[in-house]
């Protein structure tokens, strides 16, 4: 099956791999040159993939993190992942998937409603991240909050596991999601 | 000099921006050397004018040189107009005739000036041997519109021609019969090609644009040379869909070549189909008028913008659509015949459209079907 599993391989020495999913290339890999540049004690990896499922590779190393980046400019971006997201395996969402929204600066061009994205991350309940991933400044904050959420995944960071996390980033959001 | 031949030297000289007045003076060639020494080009450009004029009048201009200048300035501002393609042929079975390009000029402002008695053609040779025509339309009546001119590229070698398309559409057919006949052909017909960038339509109508061919020695890995990526890129990012891009990157590269690619700003595709079915009553195969579909491609550099699908990696329908045309049409790549391939596959997805309509209404004996 082509379904994304969180365990079904051996995890490397000190190594943690993110997989960013999307249609903009070019985004993905500025993000990830972003993300390269932060200081890390751990090995980064990232893979870029316009959507799943992945061709077959033996040499796939475990995925810890998966980011699936929408473009709130495109409907087929989000059409995209939507699709995508079935393949990937329910155990997941235990704090390993998050998501991220792009393009909200630039209101006249959305095309897509900020409360579509926010329900779909309340359906998959995974945390979702806004950021305009074209601007310079905006982009490296985000490089390092994901670094920082890849290390957890990647259970490189004592005491703290993915599940812990996603439980603390949940009980900061207000009741109100509850109601949509 | 008369009146309005002065006025006319004025508003076009008015036209010219002051950083080109010096070298379209001097392609016109009207006013020597000495006589624009003598003028301040540094001043108002009002003075500027009122200079030249002055001494355009001493050297008494006439008409034939003020059309000359408007030739010179639509030749540097060639963007400004919108220029229609035209395509002569001749009859089965005549010969080629050498071209004579005073003969030429002779018949097609004989040919003009019977039909209309005021009319004012003026030409102009340029390399390439092309010939800038320009034509100001009057009627029987009134005097020429010096005003509202229209231009005709022809190049003597090709039996094309290029039209500037103006508002005055009722003197086209003339036009076109008086081209024919001056240049020998047989009939003149307009093709679906119209730009404001006359480079462009010559790089298409002549097949100038850059082909490329297989290579099987080709030094560098498609990957480093195609992808767009520096080569020094960071090992630790890896691609999932890398097959899938360079498939994509190498059959962009093999339909539109690596050259900038001609400026079309729209391409559009006309399907026009009836319907018939096997069993009478049928809604559809009973109208008279046939089905038109219309599918139009827009934007401000077509060509490049279609080639910049690839990299950014959006493979939609129509990209499909291009590769499948370019994977399997065979021999050199016509540009035109690829994209022409979208009608074919228009087709198909209105047959696959006509089956999803046959199951709605589940009726066995009811089959639509297109005829071309």
């Amino acid at each position: 099956m082509s379904v994304l599993r969180p365990l079904d391989k051996l995890p490397s020495l000190n190594t943690a791999t993110i997989l960013l999913v999307g249609t903009e290339d070019a985004l993905l890999q500025q993000l990830a040159d972003s993300m390269l540049k932060e200081d890390c004690a751990s090995e980064l990896k990232v893979h870029l993939a316009k959507s799943l499922p992945l061709p077959s590779s033996v040499n796939r190393p475990r995925i810890d993190l998966i980011v699936f980046v929408v473009n709130l400019h495109s409907k087929y971006s989000l059409q995209n992942t939507e699709e995508s997201l079935h393949h990937v395996d329910a155990s997941f969402f235990l704090g390993k998937v998050c998501f991220l929204a792009t393009g909200a600066g630039r209101e006249s061009h959305c095309s897509i409603h900020r409360h579509t994205v926010v329900k779909l991350a309340h359906t998959y309940q995974s945390p979702l991240l806004y950021c305009d991933l074209e601007v310079e400044g905006f982009r490296v904050t985000m490089a390092q909050r994901l670094v920082r959420v890849l290390q957890i995944c990647a259970g490189h960071v004592p005491g703290v596991s993915a599940l812990n996390l996603l439980s603390l980033l949940r009980s900061s959001e207000g009741p109100s999601l509850e109601d949509l | 000099m008369d009146e309005t031949v002065a006025e006319f030297i004025k508003r076009t000289i008015l036209k010219i921006p002051l950083n080109e007045l010096t070298t379209i003076l001097k392609a016109w060639d009207f006013l020597s050397e000495n006589q624009l020494q003598t003028v301040n080009f540094r001043q108002r450009k009002e003075s500027v004018v009122q200079h030249l004029i002055h001494l355009c009048e001493e050297k008494r201009a006439s008409l034939n040189d003020a059309a000359l200048l408007d030739i010179i300035y639509t030749q540097f501002h060639q963007h400004q107009k919108v220029w229609d393609v035209f395509q002569m042929s001749k009859g089965p079975g005549e010969d080629v005739d050498l071209f004579d390009m005073k003969q030429f000029k002779n018949s097609f402002k004989k040919i003009l000036q019977r039909a209309l008695k005021n009319v004012t053609v003026s030409f102009r040779e340029t390399e390439e041997n092309a010939v800038w025509i320009r034509i100001a339309w009057g009627t029987q009546y009134t005097k020429p519109n010096q005003y509202k001119p229209t231009y005709v590229v022809y190049y003597s070698q090709t039996p094309y021609a290029f039209k500037s398309s103006s508002t005055l559409r009722r003197n086209t057919p003339l036009l076109g019969q008086a081209l024919t006949i001056a240049s020998k052909h047989h009939q003149i017909v307009k093709m679906d090609l119209r730009s404001r960038y006359l480079d462009s339509l010559k790089a298409i109508v002549f097949k100038q644009y850059n082909q490329t061919f297989e290579t099987h020695n080709s030094t560098t890995p498609l990957q480093e040379r195609s992808l767009g990526l520096d080569i020094n890129m960071d090992s630790r990012i890896i691609h999932e869909n890398i097959v899938e891009k360079e498939r994509v990157q190498r059959i962009t590269q093999e339909t539109f070549g690596d050259y900038p690619q001609p400026q079309l700003e729209f391409a559009q595709y006309k399907l026009e189909t009836k319907f018939k079915s096997d069993l009478n009553g049928s809604i559809l195969a009973e109208r008279e008028e046939p089905l038109r579909c219309l599918i139009k491609f827009s934007s401000p550099h077509l060509l490049e913008a279609l080639k910049s699908l690839a990299p950014a990696a959006l493979f939609s329908r129509i990209q499909k659509l291009l590769c499948y045309s370019a994977s399997h049409s065979q021999g050199t790549q016509d540009l035109s015949s690829c994209m022409s391939h979208c009608i074919q596959d228009v087709k198909i997805m209105m047959s696959q459209h006509l089956d999803m309509v046959n199951q709605m209404y589940a009726s066995p004996d009811i089959q639509l079907t297109t005829i071309d």
